[in-house]
């Protein structure tokens, strides 16, 4: 069995974005970029699949500017077989992201795809739920636990109110949830040998797709800046504002 | 034309988000029907027809759709759609599950995390853990949406809509429900509750999360919440964390005892109306967005706050 895991080239975690004062959007230039946190996850659980048996090959595919190669060689260099890059100048929504993916699933076949639940620039959470509708497959997002059993697989679901576990029918659909595993460090070596592991090009016309906005972004702006507060010297003085000041005991 | 609400439900209780849901329904300017698919729907078709601001309720029944499985109720969904110009339901998980389903059934784009409607086909959402808000326009023929429900105040109740049921879709047979842990609690449920109390990684264990959060959480009858620390390393369940990737609340008052305030974190709670902070470390990034800071030591700070509220509020 293939697995297939389509990884996003993000703005890092850490970096506290800023916001064009012009309203047209997020300042990117020269912000250090890294592969969505989400998606290393989802990267090392196909690589853990691989290593028990369960897959037989892992190849990892982005959707972005050239700069996303690298990100597709963070996905090598942790372990994954081969990488495919669909170059799109701009940012895509998640639905024709979603569409690019089915082309690519339709070459590739594999019996499993596992993506992140969310990418944190655009927190849209859209992505593997729509491929999964294209497809006509069943999903099973937001996992803390995935396990294979034949041609099936069972997903433990984060869920608002605890967990819940589903069977899904395969080949399917997978979202990670950050407690699925904690992903590995690509070591030097492998850092070597993941730049002689294949990259292949493609453009979304390879796949019949052609990209259309359906969001039209009207302003970006600063959300709203909370008033400072204060420091208080005691606990009784805390309860004094929040009883008296706030109103809020 | 009309607005489909999809009611979120668990136990045979409406939650509330499906009523703050409603208020943003409500806002994109026509009548409003809910759907309240599931197993046993009686109960939360009656709740639902008693908000104020619901045209209709329509129910679905069959096993299929008890869980809340995406595959069969986003086909239900679908079936419905042709009478509906917008597709709305809030953030939750069952509404973040199924939506965009439904949305790419659909060829639409779904908008994600409404937090505020400001005309029908234009909303304002956030984008990179809200540190910057987006308004977009949908130039889609029908809009699917689900909504930020800390951003909206919930519909009251005044409604006697009429109920009536709707054909099940085919079951699509991809996927059955295994089990579930649910933690029973008698606490407010973090996404309702008035005051929230959260812990973060500096409580260091389960144990003494257990002792020095919930006491003052009893104190002030209040929901408690975590940090992502907290919950990964295993001191509180992973249904508490609040944040960019777990739940968004905006409660009158929100209490973080040992959080440092990383944005992921302060992405769930920052539209709080009052933050306390207690933290020992002065430099906190928690400090910049809190009304009341305390600094100093928690594991004595805290039981003390306990103390001092029950002598105000006995
Ligand atoms: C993709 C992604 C998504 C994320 N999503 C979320 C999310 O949804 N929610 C979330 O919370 N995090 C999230 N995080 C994690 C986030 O970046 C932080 O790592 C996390 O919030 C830190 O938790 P903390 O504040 O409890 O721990 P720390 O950052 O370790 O802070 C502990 C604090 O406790 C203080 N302290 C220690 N001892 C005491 C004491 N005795 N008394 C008083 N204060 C004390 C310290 O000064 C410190 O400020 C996410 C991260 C990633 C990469
Ligand atoms: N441009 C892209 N290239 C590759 N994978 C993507 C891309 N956009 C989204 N994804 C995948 O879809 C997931 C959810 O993204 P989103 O729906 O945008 O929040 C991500 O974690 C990725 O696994």
């Amino acid at each position: 069995m293939k697995i297939l895991v389509p990884v996003k080239r993000v703005v890092d975690y850490n970096v506290k974005i800023r916001v064009k004062p012009d309203g047209t959007g997020v300042d990117l230039a020269n912000v250090k970029m890294s592969m969505n946190p989400f998606d290393e996850i989802a990267v090392e659980e196909a690589l853990r699949l691989r290593e028990a048996g369960t897959a037989a090959e892992v190849i990892a595919v982005s959707i972005g500017p050239k700069q996303a190669q690298e990100t597709l060689r963070t996905a090598l260099a942790m372990g994954a077989d081969r990488a495919i890059l669909v170059e799109v100048d701009e940012m895509l929504e998640p639905l024709d992201v979603a569409k690019i993916l089915k082309g690519v699933i339709g070459e590739e076949a594999p019996g499993l795809v596992i993506l992140g639940k969310q990418a944190i620039d655009d927190d849209c959470n859209q992505t593997g739920q729509m491929l999964a509708a294209l497809l006509g497959w069943a999903q099973g997002t937001f996992a803390s636990k995935v396990a294979v059993d034949g041609d099936s697989v069972d997903v433990t679901r984060e869920v608002d109110g605890g967990l819940q576990t589903v069977k899904l029918k395969m080949p399917a659909i997978v979202t990670t949830d950050l407690r699925l595993n904690e992903p590995r460090y690509a070591s030097l070596p492998n850092i070597m040998k993941a730049k002689k592991k294949p990259l292949d090009q493609k453009t979304p016309g390879d796949y019949g797709v052609e990209p259309k906005r359906r969001l039209e972004v009207i302003t970006t702006a600063e959300p709203g800046k909370r008033q400072a507060g204060v420091k208080v010297g005691s606990v009784a003085e805390l309860v004094d504002k929040l009883k008296n000041e706030a109103g809020v005991i | 034309m009309t607005t489909l609400l999809i009611a979120d439900h668990a136990d045979g209780a409406l939650g509330d988000a499906t009523a703050k849901a409603l208020t943003a329904a409500v806002a994109l300017g026509a009548p409003v029907h809910v759907l309240v698919a599931g197993g046993d729907v009686a109960a939360v078709a009656e709740a639902a027809a008693k908000l104020d601001g619901v045209a209709a309720v329509l129910t679905a029944t069959g096993d299929i759709y008890a869980h809340g499985l995406a595959e069969p109720l986003a086909d239900l969904i679908v079936s419905l759609a042709g009478d509906y110009d917008a597709l709305v339901a809030a953030s939750t998980t069952t509404g973040k599950n199924v939506m965009p389903r439904v949305a790419a059934l659909l060829d639409v784009m779904q908008v994600s995390d409404v937090m505020a409607v400001e005309g029908p086909d234009t909303f304002r959402r956030p984008i990179y853990a809200g540190n910057a808000i987006q308004t977009v326009r949908s130039t889609d023929p029908k809009k699917v949406l689900t909504v930020r429900t800390a951003s909206f105040p919930a519909a009251g109740e005044g409604g006697s809509a009429e109920i009536k049921p709707v054909d099940a879709a085919a079951d699509p047979g991809l996927s059955s429900f295994v089990g579930e842990e649910v933690a029973a609690s008698d606490r407010p449920e973090l996404g309702a509750a008035r005051v929230i109390v959260s812990g973060g990684r500096a409580l260091g264990s389960a144990e003494k999360f257990h002792e020095v959060i919930e006491p003052l959480a009893d104190a002030l009858g209040a929901a408690i919440g975590a940090s992502r620390a907290a919950v990964d390393a295993g001191y509180a369940p992973n249904d508490w964390q609040v944040g960019q990737t777990g739940k968004v609340v905006a409660p009158e008052l929100y209490i973080a005892c040992g959080i440092s305030g990383a944005i992921q974190h302060l992405a769930g709670m920052k539209d709080s109306k009052v933050i306390v902070a207690i933290n020992k470390d002065e430099e906190a990034p928690i400090f910049q967005v809190a009304d009341y800071g305390l600094v100093g030591d928690l594991f004595t700070i805290v039981p003390e706050l306990q103390g001092e509220i029950k002598k105000h509020t006995s």
